[in-house]
């Protein structure tokens, strides 16, 4: 049953959950949700504007998820409100990307690949880049993760320690712009944010550390891949919205188990 | 400022012309600050009087409008922050607090857990301990960094006067054993005058400076703290806090040091 595209779809996702657990989980411990959903939202943009240029779209999305991710990061050191400036920048993307698309023919006849993903095309040369992109995703939060924590924890802690907090989020803001970047054939824009933070919220209750918090998310995250696509093949419904739907899932169950 | 003139050898921390300025205002002016190794210095000032500030800016927390901090090189500081609120979606043991941001063997954690007299809580969640055990852990994690100095911003708060007390008798006690420096902020004006070597009072520039007995007699100190209206404040202010009644009678006396009253402090 397990068809040439189908191995591939299962790879590529399970290879984008190695980056999604730890780096979902920093986004529910540092309140980065809608963060990450401004980032994946100027994907779009840089999907408009890789095509434009002609450019290769890892390239243009990668770049303009930075440019998105700093952005956010240097209005939030100049205190302004977050929640209100985060849905000015998470909207604003969204639509100037779907404007831009609107000019290109090639991303306006499967915009809704990129809005939702197509999984069941990923080719061999994504799925290379799927497991590169998370490899050094999660190799950056395992280099810097004690850093990273102390950080999260208390920055004061952290600079009293000797660390920069500043350059510690920074590397959550590049990697949150890489994941982007790969998860983006896996689920689409509009469903990345989801798949860090709702497999990392689903394990918040069985972890009692950080490391075993990141991990249950990886592993839930891996658990909803494959049963989303399992439904998407049985149920002939969209790949991404069904691997997010299971997360979901299995974080409601989780939410239902009795209190220890 | 007669410690100015000393070795610099000895310095740990020391800050020049310091001014802090948070959104155009100047929390702090023209701080001349230094202190050496084994000293405790207290740090005393009204609300908002920059004392929060200051302990920032000599850990390298704050950016200087003016002046510099200097810290001695490959400075070990263990700092006790005010608040440290834990995010509830983190899951965080006390052991493994204790270990950030460096890795230590868990025979060293839990010792430094029951010198500061709360052993065996390392299995512990750190959002499920009392205000009480959580300052000890802090202290237990800031010690576990082999510090020259603690800093340790207002570190009773919330603990009752018996607390407040012990605390501050193990803070003495390992200055002694460690010889580390001890920086800290306080409000506990009573308490922690005896223990002090030296005590600043902050009012967004240093008031007043020296030992205990010489400050508390200082005109600037009774101006923020002693005789008249601002002494009555004060005093209810600290009544209120903690509850003890014994001070209640002394309100009009509130600037003398008040060693005598707490022999358990020092």
């Amino acid at each position: 049953m397990l068809d040439d595209f189908l191995l591939r779809a299962a790879l590529a996702g399970l290879g984008l959950t190695l980056a999604t657990g730890p780096l979902g989980a920093f986004v529910v411990w540092r309140r980065m949700a809608y963060f990450g959903d401004a980032t994946a939202h100027a994907a779009i943009l840089g999907v408009a504007l890789s095509f434009g240029f002609g450019i290769s779209v890892y390239v243009g999305i990668i770049a303009v998820a930075l440019g998105m991710a700093i952005t956010v990061a240097s209005l939030a050191g100049r205190g302004n409100a977050m929640d209100a400036t985060l849905g000015v920048l998470a909207h604003s993307a969204l639509a100037f990307g779907l404007v831009a698309a609107s000019f290109l023919a090639q991303v306006r006849v499967d915009l809704s690949a990129w809005l939702f993903g197509d999984i069941l095309a990923v080719g061999r040369g994504d799925l290379a880049v799927v497991w590169a992109g998370s490899g050094v995703v999660l190799g950056l939060l395992v280099w810097r993760w004690q850093a990273l924590l102390t950080a999260t924890v208390n920055e004061e802690l952290a600079v009293a320690a000797g660390l920069n907090p500043r350059r510690e989020g920074l590397v959550l803001t590049l990697a949150l712009a890489l994941v982007v970047a790969v998860a983006i054939k896996i689920v689409g824009a509009l469903l990345i944010a989801a798949m860090l933070i709702i497999p990392a919220a689903a394990a918040r209750r069985l972890a009692r550390g950080p490391e075993g918090m990141a991990l249950g998310a990886s592993l839930i995250g891996a658990t909803a891949v494959l049963v989303g696509l399992y439904a998407s093949l049985r149920l002939d419904t969209p790949a991404g919205p069904s691997i997010v739907a299971a997360s979901a899932i299995i974080f409601a169950a989780i939410a239902l188990l009795p209190r220890r | 400022m007669p410690f100015l003139r000393r070795g610099d050898a000895m310095r740990l921390i020391s800050a020049r012309n310091l001014s802090v300025h948070h959104g155009g205002v100047a929390v702090l002016a023209g701080v001349n600050f230094a202190i050496e190794r084994g000293e405790i210095v207290t740090l005393v000032g009204p609300n908002g009087s920059g004392k929060s500030t200051l302990i920032r800016a000599l850990i390298g927390a704050e950016r200087a409008a003016t002046g510099a901090v200097t810290r001695a090189a490959g400075l070990h500081v263990g700092y006790v922050p005010q608040r440290l609120h834990v995010d509830a979606t983190l899951p965080l043991t006390v052991a493994r607090f204790l270990n950030l941001p460096r890795r230590v063997p868990a025979a060293e954690a839990s010792a430094a857990l029951a010198r500061t007299g709360v052993a065996g809580l390392e299995g512990r969640q750190i959002t499920a301990l009392s205000g009480g055990q959580f300052q000890r852990v802090l202290l237990a994690r800031a010690l576990l960094s082999r510090p020259d100095i603690l800093i340790l911003d207002e570190p009773t708060q919330g603990l009752d006067q018996p607390g407040v007390a012990a605390f501050y008798r193990l803070l003495v006690d390992l200055r002694v054993e460690t010889g580390c420096a001890v920086l800290l902020v306080s409000h506990d004006l009573h308490v922690v005058m005896a223990a002090s070597d030296r005590v600043i009072c902050l009012n967004g520039h240093i008031c007043c400076e020296g030992a205990p007995s010489v400050v508390s007699a200082a005109p600037e100190y009774r101006a923020l703290f002693g005789l008249g209206t601002g002494g009555a404040l004060a005093l209810y202010q600290h009544a209120h806090d903690h509850d003890h009644e014994h001070d209640l009678g002394h309100g009009h006396d509130h600037a003398h040091p008040h060693s005598h009253e707490h022999p358990d402090a020092g």
